[in-house]
């Protein structure tokens, strides 16, 4: 529980009051079956879509709740307490939605923003590829003008919510030799000619969530599918993932609170030699130390969030660093978890082991945790340079 | 399709505690909640007009506080609502209670359906949703555990659990419905309803307003004194008497008068 005064609004913490809710009426009595079964949670899908969770971010003339940044790190941080495979298929749909948020037209917005705000239809987003994971720029994916068509060719890898989503942002190369500026954006749609799936894949942890491929094989798309203009398609990506990574953070956070919670009162009523455990320093520090790392992450999540939503620009590095620290932090809280249960925690009995598989993923997803150090440390070479 | 829920504010059971001493409940400083069943209760009004389009305005009897239950309501999706409130209404019991929510609603005006939870979780009477048939003319279809609207959108196709069973009634426009919670899954509240009910005025009714009689409401009106409660034990037996018709007829006969119902 944390006690830090964040200064909600009324309304911020409306959000964090219904997703904690969702969390536990909705998504912690069926988190073990979902891991298990790897059933994708249409049902709590469809719950967040009753609660307008999904138009936080979408402006409210398309049918959104006009929030921000911060807005979805509340939400997703109270929805991770329950699981974080039902939350990062709830957050994907919005790393699919921001680009059209950012760069769509007019038309675009209208088209797609109603139904991803409402939850009528699940967004999702598509970059990685099998040659191109922490390499971005090695996609594969083309993307060939033809008359009032565009015509795509490639695979893109391990994409959340691929073959569930209806909506897709996809980036692929347009001009293959202009590097940074080689690459598009384009909005794509389930059941759109020569777009199919590939099989879903067996997961360590994040289990309730849906990764397949995208298969485009002479896929062939409208010209005004085209997000943004033609060569900003790396940008559109990067922009989104900046804006997206404290996101991640925010989860890592639910995720470590959730951790602790089951940690510190597992440590009350555990009883060996005679009396609690929790009496013992060396798991009271371990305790102590997840709380407090707990607590840092959480601020820092907040305070950069705020800060985008502020209107800063610069956003690359405070970004990575929400991302950063909170999913370490979530990589060591729950195999700590694990430790201070002991054999129990090993066992599938408590949901400490299932916390302990999902947290690798936040280490790894949006940008593995080496990218975003990459990220902060070329911001600092670039601002000493300045000096 | 006009349609009214009935829901109760009641102490939430995980905060409540017991008093060794007096034996009652300490009631202070109980966090108050809407009645269980009755989220089931809104949950079919809510489903029945996204069915059939109309209105859902929630009533209760309680406090000034009992808007918190209608903001609750409302931001489920219910459409507004009312709290009967009047110092006057103090210590009804299901009589008194069932005359006053039957004169709020008749002064809402037209009502197709009236659904009510099975019973509150304090009080345990299950009597308010027939009580209420009752005062509003209205037929009274308990324990519903399963819905479906009629062909021409005319009253309801309701499967109701009994002690012994279950029956299938169909019931046509107006009429009072109890549910139970096996019939639907209550939604959670949304954001813009959360808002919009922040933002909504809940009016108190007053005993006048309702054109209440004195005699009809709060302690005078009600006769009930509760000397103590348990749970009825329903003890089904069951035998098969042999013989020809008039041999059955005079066994049976027998049978009853032993139990004293004839």
């Amino acid at each position: 529980m944390s006690n830090v005064n964040y200064f909600l609004t009324e309304e911020q913490q409306m959000i964090v009051d219904l997703a904690r809710q969702i969390a536990h009426e909705k998504i912690i009595p069926v988190r073990a079956r979902l891991d298990e079964t790897e059933e994708f949670p249409w049902d709590i899908m469809k719950d967040l879509a009753q609660a307008d969770l999904f138009g936080l971010y979408i402006p409210e003339e398309f049918g959104g709740l006009g929030g921000g940044c911060f807005e979805n790190c509340i939400a997703v941080e109270q929805l991770a307490y329950g699981c974080i495979a039902v939350t990062t298929t709830f957050a994907a749909s919005a790393l699919g939605g921001y680009p059209i948020v950012m760069y769509g037209t007019e038309g675009q917005k209208k088209r797609y923003l109603p139904d991803i705000a409402s939850g009528a239809r699940l967004a999702a987003f598509g970059l990685t590829e099998a040659g191109a994971g922490s390499d971005a720029a090695a996609i594969k994916t083309t993307a060939v003008e033809d008359g009032d068509y565009w015509v795509l060719n490639g695979t893109k890898q391990w994409i959340t919510s691929g073959g569930e989503a209806e909506i897709y942002t996809i980036i692929a190369l347009t001009d293959k030799n202009k590097g940074a500026r080689g690459a598009s954006a384009f909005i794509l749609e389930k059941g759109d000619d020569g777009f199919t799936f590939g099989k879903k894949e067996k997961k360590m942890g994040l289990r309730a969530s849906a990764t397949r491929e995208l298969v485009f094989n002479d896929c062939r798309i409208p010209k005004d599918r085209l997000l943004g203009r033609r060569g900003l398609g790396f940008i559109i990506a990067m922009k989104t993932l900046d804006l997206a990574r404290p996101g991640i953070g925010a989860i890592g956070v639910g995720l470590s609170q959730a951790a602790l919670d089951e940690s510190a009162t597992y440590a009350r009523q555990r009883v060996q030699f005679g009396q609690p455990i929790i009496s013992f320093q060396a798991i009271q520090h371990m305790l102590a130390d997840m709380a407090t790392h707990i607590e840092a992450a959480r601020a820092l999540v907040y305070s950069v969030a705020r800060t985008i939503d502020s209107g800063e620009k610069d956003i690359s590095k405070i970004s990575a660093m929400a991302k950063l620290f909170p999913t370490d932090v979530a990589m060591k809280v729950t195999t700590d978890a694990v430790q201070i249960l002991g054999g129990y925690g090993y066992m599938k009995d408590y949901p400490v082991e299932k916390m302990m598989r999902d947290a690798k993923i936040l280490q790894i997803y949006e940008g593995t945790n080496q990218i975003q150090r990459n990220v902060i440390g070329q911001a600092l070479n670039k601002e000493y340079a300045r000096r | 399709m006009d349609i009214v829920v009935c829901i109760k504010q009641v102490p939430d059971a995980e905060s409540v505690k017991w008093d060794h001493k007096t034996g009652t409940l300490i009631r202070d400083g109980v966090k108050s909640v809407i009645n269980p069943f009755d989220y089931h209760a809104i949950e079919a009004a809510l489903t029945l007009k996204d069915e059939l389009g109309g209105k859902v305005i929630a009533v209760t009897m309680g406090p000034p506080q009992a808007q918190e239950a209608i903001r609750e309501a409302m931001s489920m999706g219910v459409d507004g609502g009312v709290v009967v409130s009047d110092r006057a209404f103090a210590g009804a019991d299901t009589l008194a209670t069932t005359y006053t929510l039957a004169q709020a609603i008749k002064k809402l005006g037209d009502v197709d359906v009236v659904f009510c939870g099975k019973q509150a979780i304090d009080g345990d009477t299950a009597q308010v949703g027939p009580g209420l048939a009752v005062r509003l003319r209205f037929p009274c279809v308990t324990y519903a555990s399963q819905m479906d609207i009629l062909d021409g959108e005319r009253g309801l196709r309701i499967r109701r659990i009994s002690e012994h069973g279950f029956d299938v009634v169909e019931v046509e426009f107006p009429v009072v419905v109890t549910v139970l919670s096996s019939l639907n899954t209550p939604r959670v509240p949304s954001l813009k309803g959360k808002m919009r009910a922040k933002k909504a005025e809940v009016p108190l009714w007053s005993a006048s307003d309702i054109d209440a009689s004195l005699d009809k409401i709060g302690l005078s009106g009600s006769p009930t004194k509760v000397y103590s409660t348990f749970i009825p034990k329903f003890e089904a037996r069951r035998e098969f008497i042999e013989g020809g018709a008039e041999e059955q007829a005079d066994a049976l006969v027998e049978r009853l008068k032993e139990a004293g119902i004839i």
